[in-house]
Parts: C-alpha cells; structure tokens; sequence
C-alpha cells in the first residue's frame, strides 16, 4: 500500500532532518536513528530511510534490508488510535486470538492495517506484561485487561463517538 | 587492588552517601503522618493504580488529611492490583495490604479508615508485619513460601529514588566489591555456584573469568532484558521495581572482569523500563557510583541503554551482538564466544538481568548464604512468572528445588472455577509442555531439562482443562516460524512445515503420517539449526506429543478436539432443557447477532453466523448455565430459524 505524506509528516519530517545531523555516526547509530524516525512519524516512509542512509553513508536497501528484520519498525502509517492486541502465551490460553478477530471485524480491516481515515489500525504484540490481566489489548497508550468481545464492541464506539462529539463542537 | 588511602576514600565516600540517604529514608518512615504505599508497575497501573492514585489525592484533599503517597513498583502479588498498603500508625493498627483498591474503595478508606481509624476489615488481606490484631499475609502460602534474594525490595522502594535503595543497604555490595581484588569477587561468585538466569544455566563465574583472561582493553558487559519469551515478564518487572540491584550488580561485573562501558539492551516495547532505567543510570551516576573514578576508587565505569527492535532471536547473545552493531541480528556460530570477541570485535561479557540482581547480594552476604538456599546444583532462588488458568498469578520467587505441585496449587492457589489441571508450560518457546505426571518434578536447571522442559528465563503457563495440547502447539511453532531469522534451511523451512502439519491438524483435516513426521521433522530441526531458537523450537511439539499423544490422535482419527478448543472442530449449542424462557442474556453479548429465538422463545445459535467466541457461555447466567461445546462440529444439534427470522435476513 502506497500512502503519500501528509502535512504533519512533511512537518515532522523536517524536524526528524535537523534531530538526525546532530546524530553521530556510525554504523551502530542505525537501529537507534531508525527509533527516532519511527517516533517522530508513527512510521518509516521512505523518506525517512534514505535519511538515515545518507547520515550513515549506507545505501537505503540496506537500510530497509535492517529495518525489515525487526518487529518493531512499520512501514505504513499507523491509525490515530492504533490497537495492539497480545498474542503472549498466557493471552493466547485465555482466548487473544478471539478479541483480535473481534477488533478486525468491527474496524473492517485486517491485523497490520489501518482503516482508510486513519483513525485506526490493528497489531499483534507479544506480552506487554500484565499476563495476570490476560486477555489484554491496547487502545493508544492505555491497556486493557481481562477484555472480551463486548468490551471491544465499547472501546471503539466509545472513540468513534467522542470523534463524533468533536466535530459536532468543531461545526458550532 | 588499591591501597589503604584509596579503600578508605571509597568507604568514607559511601559512608557519606549512606548516612544521607538512610536519614531521608528515616525522616519518611519517622514521620507520624499515614503512608500509603501504591503499586505501580505497568499491571498495577493496568489495572488503574494511577486512577486509584487520583482517587486518594483527591478524597485527601476533600477531607483535609494529611498523608503521603508513596508509588512502589511490583509486589509481585499482580492477581489482587491495584495493591494498595496503608500505614497509618495513630489507628493503632500495623500497616495493611489491600487488594483490588478502586477508585472508590480508595476514597472510602480515607474517610472510614485514615479519617475514623476503622480499617475495614472485609477489604483487608492482611498485615504486612506480624501482630497482635489483624492476621498477617505471612499465613498465606503465597507469601511465607517464597524466599526473595532478587526480588527483595521490589515493591517496597519507589525504583525512582536512589536513597531508598540506598537505604536499605544499596550499593554497599559494589563498595565490598571495590576493596577485593577482582579475582577475589569472582572467586566468590563461583563459591556460590551461581547459574545464569536467562535460560541456560551457564556458570557466571566461568564467563567472567574467561572475560578477565580475555586480551583487549575495551571490554564490555550488557545486560540482556530482551525477555522475548511471549508471555513472561519478570526482567521487565524487575527494571520497573528495583533497577538499581541490576545496574549494581553489572558494575561489580565490570570491576571483576575489567569492563569500562556497560549496554542495557531493553526492549522498545518495555517503555517504562527504559524510562525508569534511564533516570536510575542518571542518579547513579550523580551519586558517583558510575562515570570516572568511581567513589574515589580511580575505576571508570558507565552505562548506556540500548532499545531492543523486538526480535525474539536476539535474545541470542551473538544476534544480539549484530543487532547492537546495527545489523539484522542474525545469530553466527560460536567460538569465538562473546567473552572473546563481543560487539565491534570487543570481548563482552552478557548476563540476563536476574542474574546481575543476584550479584549485589551474594557479594554482600557471601557464597555460603547463598549455597544454602535452593539444591546444590541449582543454588539460589528462582523468579517465575506463573500465570494463565491459576488462581493467584504474578511473579513468585522461590527457593530452587520447589516442587511445581507446591508452586502451582499451594503457592498460586491452584486452577480456577474447579476446573481440572492439564499441563505447565516452562521456558515459553523453547521450553516443553509438562503433565499431571510431572507435578512432583523440583523446579531446578537440571531436574526441568530431564523432564524435557527447559528452566528458561521463567515463563510459565499454566493450563485447564479447556486448552488443547495441539492448539498450543501451533501457536509456538507460529511464533517460532515467524520469528526465525532465516539463515538456516532446517529452521526456516522445517518449522514451516511443523506448523503447516499442525494447522492441519487443528482443523481436522490431518493426514496419514502426520504424526510421524512431526517428530522426524522435530528431530530434524534440532539437529540441523545453529542457534538455540531453532535447536529448541520443536520442544512443545515434542513434549506434547509424548506426554498428550492421545490428544494429538483424536484430531487426526476423529476430527475431535477433546478439550472443545479448535475452534474447526467445534461448535456452540443452546440445550434447550436449561435455556430459561425469555431471558436475553445471549442474544445482546454475541458479536455477530447469531443467537436467536426460537418459536418456543427460548434460544438457538445460527451455526452459519457463529464464531465461537465464546461469549454466550459466560453469558449465560450460572443458574442455566444452557451454553454448551461439542466436538466434532457436525454433531450439534441444528435448530433452524424461525421463518420470519429467515426472512429479516435476506
Ligand atoms: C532464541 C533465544 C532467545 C533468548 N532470549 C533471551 C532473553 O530474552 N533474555 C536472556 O537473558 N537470555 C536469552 N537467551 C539466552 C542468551 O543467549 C544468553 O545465554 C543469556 O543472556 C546469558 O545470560 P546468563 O548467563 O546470565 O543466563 C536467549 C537465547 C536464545 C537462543
Ligand atoms: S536456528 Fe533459526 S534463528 Fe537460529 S540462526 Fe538458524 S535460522 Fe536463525
Ligand atoms: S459463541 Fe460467540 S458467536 Fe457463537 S453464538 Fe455464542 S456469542 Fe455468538
Ligand atoms: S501474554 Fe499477554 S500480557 Fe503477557
Ligand atoms: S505489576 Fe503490580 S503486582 Fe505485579
């Protein structure tokens, strides 16, 4: 999926220039200036990568080639709200995989993408580290235990809602 | 060695810390005012320790009461968060443990509590020091049966305030350490038989001596918090508690093997750990213990983070190595070992974060206090995280030896809702699926290994009755196929066909000879994978075939999932016998509006809409209990829609 650069990313983009010239260099710098583009975007455009490259002096397959081994770098832009959902083994015993499902049923879109206005996109992680809440998943930055199909039902209606509630305010 | 004028400097340098830091801590305990003590590692705040906390600022400064707030990290208690203890010395009582502090109950033990002096007992698990009044949490298994060397001060200091640590004795193990000579400490290390907690069970003593014997001047030690096992969480839980034991422990690793920088190598997506880390690295180095000349001592020694991309193999130390070095962490073969030729070619010592956190103590009280818990091959304690169907999950720390009977039913509290004990799953991917039979098996490296499991970093996963052998399986190999970083053929293609076999069979659509290429395949793949990944990825196959073959039959012969798990092979029905008339209670919980009502009006599921998810069997009120499974599908009883219903559909 192509996605061209929004404003804000362009904005984010020069600032991402500026932080990245101050960087040292090295090749060890790679996987770390990476971080700092995917914090400063939510993702990795290409862009960002011939960045990095070209601070680095490496060619930007080569680039690509490293960020692609590891989990942790995304290629497409994530949703306003992106939703992670655990798939650890003591998530997976208490029935992960079904709220996943639930969130790609709901959202109309599969585990890695992102709904067409942005607003939100799906992941698997492995443990976030309260199995004891098992089921968990989180909604931007806040987790939530022991979920189950109808809590999903909730949690998405409840942004679309204040999403609703915004633009309401917004038109007035 | 240094000489008397320089251990002098370094213990008047400490003494001064400690005495500043222990009158802090004084002027805290000292205090008349009532403390409350909030959890707030990342399940406590999960839970909504931070709403909890708001609660209690909030009904504090409504009633005008004086108290402090002070946030610990994990007690390892995490089945009863948000955990809460209040001490509040003009009630009279000793200080409490509260469980499952919600907001509200946090304003009520203001007013009823702080304000009135009543505690509540209805809410109370109990005293947290023996007395006269309230039953102490010392009576509970869950408490007196651990013995805590790494966990110690977790959830009892703020992890963001160095004095506390330093007041209970923090960083007098590095100055001990700072007056030996290095090979003294190491000799202590290995008097005390200490075996690296990250999975293996190497003798520290071994890699850091080979460290010290090791030419090159720029030496490095790197802590490994990559914790990938999917499902554990005790390395990320220790950094959030009690970070200064590990970084105290990795200097006194680098003056034993003559390291000069230190790598925390965390997870990104630990993002608290790295926040808490980063401010602890920052206070250390204030205080003197880290950066050049270390109290006085004339050793330079400091400490960097690295943010791991997660990638479960470079928990492998060399893929960790090239990740560090800004490659695709694939892992290569060893020798040279690490300790030789670590990160950029510099000999690297790594150790996993438990096994720094018991450097701090061992130095401080001695190999024979060490030797003396756990067995005599595996001394000292171990750290698990035991969690999925158990009463009490959380992070237990026990002495090694422990039988998992004892841990899982006496010290967790056994399964829940009655349910029937099937297996424990030790060492997470590369470890092995134990059953019933195993319960009396001593959680130590060497007893685990020979009953096919592995110690592992301390992963485990308690199983019911409800999950099915095969199922998890596939989810391993799923995790193991994904994760494999592709250099070696057998690993690659080889996990790529167990899990193909697997998913077969998950959906019953097995064939002749499955099973028998499953363990052929199995085999094959441990002999032919460089790394530990591959070499153990085929473990929860192979054990559950050996220990749940007959589960593994029944998906293959019948098309049946014994534990109604396999989603494939089952299906949901509504007995109509105990479907209560008229109550609605299913119908609003399923996802995809497959329950309806039947002419009679009592229910029926569309068996072409439903997913099984499962929600109408918790929905179900408990006096009906009507949801039922079966397996194979194609037994369940069909029950059409009524007509009109049929109509509205299409
Ligand atoms: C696939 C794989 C994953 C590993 N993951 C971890 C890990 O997450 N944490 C860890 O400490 N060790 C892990 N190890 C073990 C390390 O390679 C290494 O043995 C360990 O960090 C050494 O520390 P110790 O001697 O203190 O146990 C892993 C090994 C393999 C093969
Ligand atoms: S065994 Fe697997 S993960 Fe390990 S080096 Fe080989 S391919 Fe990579
Ligand atoms: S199992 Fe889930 S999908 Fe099927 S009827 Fe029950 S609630 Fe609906
Ligand atoms: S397995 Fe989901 S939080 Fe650990
Ligand atoms: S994280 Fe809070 S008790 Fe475990």
């Amino acid at each position: 999926m192509e996605h061209s650069l929004t404003a804000e990313d362009q904005a984010h983009l020069e600032i991402l220039q500026t932080q990245i010239k101050s960087s040292p260099k090295g090749r060890g710098q790679l996987i770390p200036l990476l971080q700092m583009a995917q914090k400063a975007l939510g993702y990795l455009p290409d862009d960002a990568l011939s960045l990095v490259a070209d601070h680095l002096s490496v060619t930007r397959s080569e680039v690509y080639g490293v960020a692609s081994f590891y989990n942790q770098f995304r290629f497409n832009p994530p949703g306003k709200n992106p939703v992670k959902v655990c798939m650890g083994t003591a998530c997976h015993v208490r029935g992960g995989e079904i709220i996943l499902e639930n969130f790609e049923r709901k959202l109309e879109i599969r585990e890695g993408e992102t709904t067409e206005d942005r607003e939100f996109s799906i992941e698997r992680v492995a443990c976030v580290g309260c199995c004891a809440l098992a089921p968990v998943a989180l909604m931007g930055e806040i987790l939530h235990g022991h979920m189950a199909p109808s809590k999903v039902e909730g949690l998405v209606l409840q942004v679309r809602l204040e999403k609703e509630k915004a633009q309401r305010e917004a038109a007035k | 060695m240094m000489t008397g004028d320089a251990v002098n400097r370094v213990l008047a340098a400490y003494q001064a810390i400690a005495d500043e830091a222990r009158a802090r801590r004084e002027q805290f305990e000292k205090s008349p005012l009532p403390k409350i003590h909030i959890g707030m590692a990342t399940c406590g705040i999960a839970s909504g320790a931070l709403e909890t906390q708001a609660a209690f600022e909030a009904a504090l400064a409504d009633r005008g009461i004086e108290a402090l707030i002070h946030t610990v990290g994990c007690v390892g208690h995490c089945y009863a968060e948000p955990v809460v203890i209040i001490d509040h010395p003009d009630s009279g009582f000793p200080p409490i443990f509260y469980p499952e502090v919600t907001p509200g109950k946090a304003k009520m033990l203001v007013k009823l509590f702080l304000e009135e002096g009543d505690p509540r007992f209805e809410h109370v698990m109990g005293a947290t020091v023996e007395n006269e009044m309230i039953p102490s949490v010392m009576e509970f298994a869950r408490f007196n049966r651990e013995k805590r060397v790494i966990m110690e001060r977790c959830g009892r200091i703020d992890p963001d305030q160095i004095h506390e640590y330093i007041a209970e004795g923090g960083y007098g193990a590095l100055t001990t350490a700072l007056c030996r000579k290095p090979e003294t400490v190491i000799d202590e290390i290995e008097a005390a038989g200490l075996r690296g907690r990250g999975g293996a069970g190497f003798p520290t003593a071994r890699k850091w001596r080979a460290a010290r014997a090791a030419s090159g001047s720029d030496k490095m030690i790197v802590c490994n918090a990559d914790e990938g096992d999917p499902g554990a969480y005790m390395d990320r839980t220790l950094l959030e508690s009690n970070p200064h034991q590990v970084i105290e422990g990795m200097i006194i690793a680098a003056l034993a093997v003559g390291a000069a920088r230190g790598l925390f190598y965390v997870r990104a997506e630990y993002p608290l750990a790295v926040r808490i880390l980063t401010t602890a690295v920052e206070q250390a180095r204030e205080l003197g213990f880290l950066g050049t000349d270390i109290l006085g001592s004339g050793l330079d020694f400091d400490i960097d983070l690295f943010q791991g991309s997660g990638a479960f193999v470079c928990g492998e130390e060399t893929a960790l190595i090239r990740s560090v070095e800004g490659y695709r962490g694939m892992p290569r073969h060893r020798p040279p070992y690490p300790v030789e030729q670590g990160i950029d070619g510099r000999p690297t010592v790594i150790n996993n974060v438990k096994t720094l956190a018991t450097i701090p103590p061992i130095v401080e009280k001695g190999a024979d206090w060490f030797r003396a818990i756990g067995t005599a091959g595996s001394p000292g304690t171990a750290v698990f995280s035991v969690v999925g169907n158990v009463t009490h999950p959380g992070l237990v720390e026990i002495p090694m030896g422990v039988t998992l009977r004892d841990l899982i039913f006496d010290i967790c509290g056994g399964i829940p809702d009655k349910k029937r004990f099937k297996a424990v799953q030790i060492g997470g991917p590369s470890g092995g699926c134990l059953s019933a039979d195993f319960l009396d098996t001593p959680v130590d490296f060497d007893a685990l290994t020979r009953a096919g499991a592995m110690m592992g970093s301390g992963g485990m996963v308690v199983m019911d009755e409800d999950v099915c052998m095969v199922d998890v399986s596939r989810y391993f190999l799923d995790f193991t196929q994904k994760e494999s970083c592709g250099k070696c053929t057998f690993c690659r293609i080889g996990t790529r066909h167990l899990l193909d076999i697997l998913r077969r069979l998950t959906r019953g659509e097995g064939r002749e000879g499955d099973l028998e290429q499953l363990e052929t395949l199995s085999r094959a793949v441990k002999q032919g994978s460089l790394c530990g990944l591959g070499k153990t990825a085929p473990n929860p196959v192979l054990t559950s075939l050996a220990y749940f073959r007959d589960e593994y039959e029944a998906h293959f012969k019948e098309g049946r999932c014994p534990s109604c798990a396999c989603r494939a092979l089952t299906a949901f029905f509504i007995d109509l016998d105990k479907c209560a008339r008229g109550c609605d209670a299913c119908v609003g919980c399923c996802p995809v509006e497959a329950v309806f009502t039947t002419s009679n009006r009592k229910k029926g599921i569309d068996q072409q809409l439903c997913v099984k998810c499962g929600e109408c069997v918790v929905a179900c009120p408990p006096d009906y209990d009507a949801v039922e499974k079966v397996s194979p599908a194609a037994l369940v009883p069909i029950i059409e829609r009524p007509p009109e219903k049929n109509k509205a559909e299409s």
